[in-house]
C-alpha cells in the first residue's frame, strides 16, 4: 500500500460486522489527507492541554467523554486547546455515537481543512473495527502468480509455471462445486503475523479467468454466485510441476513440507502433472486430508501405527510358534 | 537480466487486446517477462495479470526480462509499446 487517504477509507467496501458507517459532515477539502498509521488516538489529553506524546498522525476518535469535554470547553469559551489540536496535521476527526460537533468546532475544521467524519457506532465498537480495518490496510502484501480456490472450506493456493494447467484445474474444481477467489494474480496479505488472506488484485476484474482457446470468461455469470468468493484464508499450497521421473515425490505423506509467504508457513504439497492424472481430484483429496489433519487425524501416521501394531502381533504369534516347537 | 522502463503510449491503456499482444510476443521467446507497476509485479506471460496492472495512458511500467533471449525479448516488447500495440 503506497498511499491511503481518508477518501480511500470512506471508499472501502466493508460489510456487516466490519462496516464503519462513516460519512463526511465537514471539511471535505481534507479528504485527501493521508493516513500513515493503524494507530488510533482518543484526544482526551490534548483537549485538556497536554500535548506531549500526542499522536497527531493518527485518526482522532471522539467518543462520549471527549464530546462532553468539548461542550464544557466551549461553554467556558476556552478554545485554546481545540485550536491547537487543529494546528497539528491530523488526518481527520471522527464523532461516534451519531453525535454532531458544535458549529464552532465545525468552523475550525473547515478553516484548517480537516475532515470531520461521523458514525452511529459506539466509540469502543468503532475503535475496534477501525483498528482491524487499518491493520489490514497496512498489512504487508505480496502479489503472486497463481490461482486461489476454496475446496471443502480449505483455501487452496495453486501455483506453478505458466501453461502447467492452473486455470484448467481451477475450472474443473469450480465445475465440481468449489469456489474461485482469484485466477492468475492473487494478492496475499499477512494478517497480524498470524495467517495469510488471499484475494483478487482488483475487485472489478476478479472472478474472471483466461482459458486458452476460449479467452476471458466471467465465472460469476457462468457458474452463478455460489461459485465465487471475495477472500479466503490460504491454508494449503499446491505446487503443480511437470512430471519428472527422476524426482522423488512424497509417497507416504508423513513428511510435512511448507511454503513460506510473507513469513508465514503454509502446508504445501507438490503434485507432478502428466496426462491421465486427474489433478482436481488429487487437490480435493489433499483438501480433505488437510481438514482431517486439522481435526488431529493424520492418515499416514495412523496407517503406520496400524502397520506397527500388526507387525507386533505377528511377531508375538511367531514367538508362540517357536515355543511350541521347542517343547 | 534486462530492466527497462517503458511508457504506455496508446490512449486506451492496456486493455484485453494489447495484453493479448504482449503475451503473444512474450511467448515467442525462451525467457521470463515480468512487468512492474508501483508495488505490483506480475508475470508478463499472463493476460489477466497484465490487465490487472491497470496500466493507463502515459503510465510507466518497469519491464524485467530474464533468460537466454532476454535482450531480444526486451527489444520486441519495447517496440510493441512504441507502436501502440498497432492500434
Amino acid at each position: 500500500m503506497s498511499e491511503f487517504t481518508i477518501l480511500d477509507l470512506l471508499d472501502l467496501d466493508l460489510k456487516e460486522h466490519n462496516h464503519l458507517g462513516l460519512s463526511c459532515i465537514a471539511g471535505r477539502t481534507g479528504l485527501s489527507r493521508k493516513i500513515t498509521t493503524s494507530k488510533i488516538s482518543r484526544p482526551g489529553l490534548p483537549l485538556s492541554g497536554f500535548f506531549e506524546e500526542f499522536s497527531n498522525d493518527s485518526i482522532q476518535v471522539f467518543g462520549r467523554g471527549e464530546q462532553a469535554y468539548l461542550h464544557k470547553l466551549e461553554a467556558e469559551h476556552n478554545l485554546a486547546s481545540i485550536e491547537r489540536l487543529f494546528k497539528y496535521d491530523i488526518p481527520c476527526c471522527v464523532f461516534c455515537d451519531g453525535a454532531d460537533p458544535s458549529p464552532r468546532f465545525t468552523a475550525l475544521a473547515e478553516e484548517t481543512g480537516t475532515a470531520i467524519l461521523k458514525t452511529d457506532l459506539l466509540s469502543s465498537d468503532f475503535s475496534r473495527r477501525l483498528y482491524q480495518t487499518l491493520d489490514e490496510v497496512f498489512a504487508p502484501t505480496q502479489t503472486i502468480h497463481g490461482v486461489l480456490v476454496e475446496v471443502y472450506g480449505i483455501g487452496v493456493l495453486i501455483t506453478g509455471e505458466s501453461g502447467v494447467g492452473k486455470s484448467e484445474t481451477a475450472l474443473e474444481l469450480i465445475e465440481r462445486g468449489h469456489r474461485l477467489i482469484s485466477d492468475d494474480t492473487v494478492r496475499l496479505r499477512n494478517i497480524s503475523d498470524n495467517f495469510i488472506v488471499g484475494m483478487g488484485e482488483n475487485p472489478l476484474l476478479a472472478h474472471h479467468m483466461e482459458i486458452r482457446g476460449l479467452g476471458i470468461l466471467n465465472l460469476a455469470n457462468l457458474f452463478g454466485v455460489g461459485a465465487i468468493r471475495d477472500r479466503k484464508q490460504v491454508q494449503l499450497s499446491v505446487k503443480l510441476e511437470p512430471w519428472d521421473a527422476k524426482k522423488n515425490y512424497d509417497r507416504v505423506g508423513e513428511g510435512s513440507m511448507h511454503d513460506h509467504y510473507l513469513g508465514i508457513a503454509i502446508p504445501m504439497v507438490l503434485i507432478p502433472v502428466k496426462p491421465g492424472r486427474n489433478i482436481p481430484v488429487i487437490i480435493e483429496t489433499a483438501a480433505r486430508n488437510e481438514r482431517l489433519k486439522k481435526l488431529g487425524y493424520y492418515s499416514a501416521k495412523e496407517f503406520d501405527q496400524s502397520v506397527l501394531k500388526w507387525l507386533e502381533s505377528e511377531s508375538a504369534r511367531n514367538m508362540y510358534n517357536i515355543n511350541e516347537e521347542t517343547h | 537480466m534486462v530492466t527497462r522502463d517503458i511508457k504506455v503510449c496508446n490512449r486506451a491503456g492496456i486493455h484485453a487486446r494489447p495484453a493479448a499482444n504482449i503475451v503473444k510476443v512474450a511467448n515467442k521467446f525462451d525467457s521470463e517477462l515480468y512487468l512492474e507497476k508501483g508495488t505490483m509485479k506480475i508475470n508478463g506471460k499472463s493476460i489477466m495479470g497484465i490487465i490487472t496492472l491497470g496500466a493507463t495512458y502515459q503510465s510507466t511500467l518497469t519491464m524485467i526480462c530474464e533468460g537466454p533471449e532476454e535482450e531480444a525479448m526486451a527489444d520486441a516488447i519495447e517496440t510493441l509499446f512504441q507502436n501502440r500495440f498497432e492500434e
